[in-house]
């Protein structure tokens, strides 16, 4: 069964590219533009990983990553966080949260690829 | 404890005039650099054994870090000789000082006029780091590389591309480069057009006032205790920001009397945060229970007070409200709105746009004041008290620091065009 990997981010073309690679990787990839359902369909969804952006209008990362530690069932879900430079003190925050990787824009893809993987895989 | 507090100030202005960087002063003295910084800004009292390791780091006499103010001259006379080398004879500084007053003072000017200088430069860089206008901008133009980079190096990198997704991905290269080249323009007008307000802001007393007022929180505790805060005042380097400081010293020093902390916290967790409610119950006016609101210890919420004239002169940030540093703020903030009707309460449920928005309840007011009486001029003060909320209902006025750095493209109250895209334009973009 392909992993399956759920990508929240507000910029469209950073959005196609991601899941266009990780497609090719064979994972199945879900997209959100925003934060708002992030938990509703994190709850149904039920995926292997999920990569978020720590800027996102309306609820942001950090919440979402906040709120999804706090339910059980999702407590151990592996969280890759997309940051951007100047943000060190959101990215302490969302460390503190429970955030397992961060990978900084511009990223590289092999190095999202190899990320996930290594996510998934377990410590 | 007046004497120890300057003694960090004095810390602060030996270790700039070396060259040492915080954290590597920090180390040789085996405490953090946070705390260090506390000490520096007179935050924190330094013991014994603490000083006699700071000043041997700094190479001078704990005695000399110690001393009060009034060995000001001697001490600008060591940091002037620390500040060369050390081909200055130090022990016969009083000799210096008594045979040739004169020269003596000479130098202790020049010596305070580069400290001064240092400064400077220190608050430029740290500006450098922490303008909100720059970081906004360079944070687009790094989301637009970041795609430009992931999908350039998948055409470059995918042999066998579906035809379709090659044509998207090569649209969004190109929406993406547009985007780039444009907000690569718009950064370099600002960046170019911000240098002469750089020049005249280095010196912005009320900028200075800003972040002496930030450092402590917002709240000046010495106010409370009847302790006073003239130490605190010695921190500030401009004459006229330490009369901006006076000036709210004074409002602050009468808001605290009329509205004594302990009673005005048990009335707020009875009535809630209502400026006219709490104005009502003390008898005071509304604009100085907003202020208190907003100064309170610990408190969540901004603050921006403006003249008639709708010139900010107090600017307290929220997280996800941050009022513009310099210029006109956004013409939609209610605060205008009550500035147009002295006397009227303004309430809106208000989200701030961009990145990091947030929603809050902002509440507005104006008084008009007539110091000169019936026959001298009105003049006129508002307030906007912005109370962070956890959601709003319906739909919140969409409200913005200012054009520049707006990414509201389709505004009403637009009136200069903003160095930000939307980012949900790039792929539309022609």
């Amino acid at each position: 069964m392909a992993r399956h990997v759920l990508l929240i981010e507000d910029e469209p073309n950073i959005a196609a590219a991601i899941s266009f690679i990780l497609s090719r990787d064979g994972w199945q990839v879900t997209t959100l533009a925003e934060g708002r359902t992030a938990l509703a369909r994190l709850r149904a969804d039920r995926p292997d990983l999920l990569i978020v952006d720590l800027m996102l209008p309306g609820v942001g990362g950090l919440e979402i990553v906040q709120a999804l530690r706090a339910d059980p069932g999702l407590a151990t879900l592996p969280v890759m966080m997309l940051t951007a430079k100047g943000q060190s003190r959101d990215r302490a925050a969302a460390e503190a949260a429970g955030v397992n990787l961060f990978m900084a824009k511009p990223f590289s893809n092999a190095e999202i690829v190899a990320s996930a993987r290594a996510l998934v895989a377990g410590p | 404890m007046g004497m120890t507090a300057l003694a960090g100030s004095r810390l602060r202005e030996r270790r700039l005039l070396l060259g040492l960087r915080q954290a590597d002063m920090a180390r040789v003295a085996g405490i953090s650099a946070s705390y260090l910084n506390l000490i520096e800004h007179n935050r924190r009292r330094i013991g014994a054994d603490l000083m006699e390791k700071l000043a041997a780091a700094l190479g001078v006499e704990a005695a000399a870090l110690a001393k009060g103010a009034g060995d000001a001259l001697i001490n600008d006379l060591r940091a002037a000789a620390g500040g060369v080398g050390t081909t200055a004879e130090i022990e016969p500084i009083e000799d210096f000082v008594s045979r040739f007053p004169g020269w003596a003072a000479v130098l202790g000017q020049t010596q305070r006029r580069a400290a001064q200088l240092e400064r400077a430069v220190a608050a430029l860089n740290d500006r450098i780091a922490h303008d909100p206008h720059l970081s906004q901008a360079l944070h687009e133009m790094l989301s637009a590389v970041s795609a430009v980079r992931s999908t350039a190096a998948i055409l470059a990198e995918t042999d066998d591309i579906a035809p379709e997704w090659r044509a998207r991905f090569h649209a969004n290269l190109h929406g993406d480069s547009e985007r780039l080249a444009s907000g690569a323009e718009a950064l370099v007008a600002y960046l170019d057009g911000s240098d002469q307000a750089n020049d005249a802001g280095i010196a912005s007393p009320q900028e200075e006032f800003d972040a002496w007022l930030a450092a402590r929180g917002w709240h000046l505790a010495g106010l409370e205790t009847g302790e006073g805060v003239e130490a605190d005042l010695a921190d500030l380097a401009s004459g006229a920001a330490r009369g901006l400081a006076r000036d709210w010293i004074g409002l602050a020093t009468a808001d605290a009397a009329a509205l004594p902390l302990a009673a005005f916290q048990a009335a707020l967790a009875e009535i809630g945060p209502d400026p006219a409610r709490l104005a009502a119950r003390f008898g005071q006016p509304v604009l100085a229970v907003m202020r208190r609101l907003a100064t309170l210890p610990g408190a969540q919420a901004g603050l921006v007070i403006c003249d008639a004239s709708g010139t900010l002169v107090f600017r307290k940030p929220a997280e996800g409200f941050v009022p513009p540093r310099f210029g006109a703020a956004c013409a939609l903030w209610p605060l205008y709105a009550a500035l147009a009707r002295p006397m009227t309460p303004v309430q809106a449920q208000v989200a701030t746009v961009g990145r990091g928005g947030r929603a809050f309840i902002a509440q507005a007011f104006c008084q008009p004041d007539y110091p000169l009486g019936f026959a001298g001029p009105e003049l006129r003060s508002a307030a906007m008290l912005m109370l962070p909320a956890a959601s709003t209902t319906g739909q919140p006025l969409r409200i913005g620091a200012t054009c520049r750095i707006c990414p509201q493209q389709a505004c009403p109250a637009r009136r200069e065009s903003s160095i930000l895209s939307e980012a949900s334009q790039s792929d539309a973009a022609p």
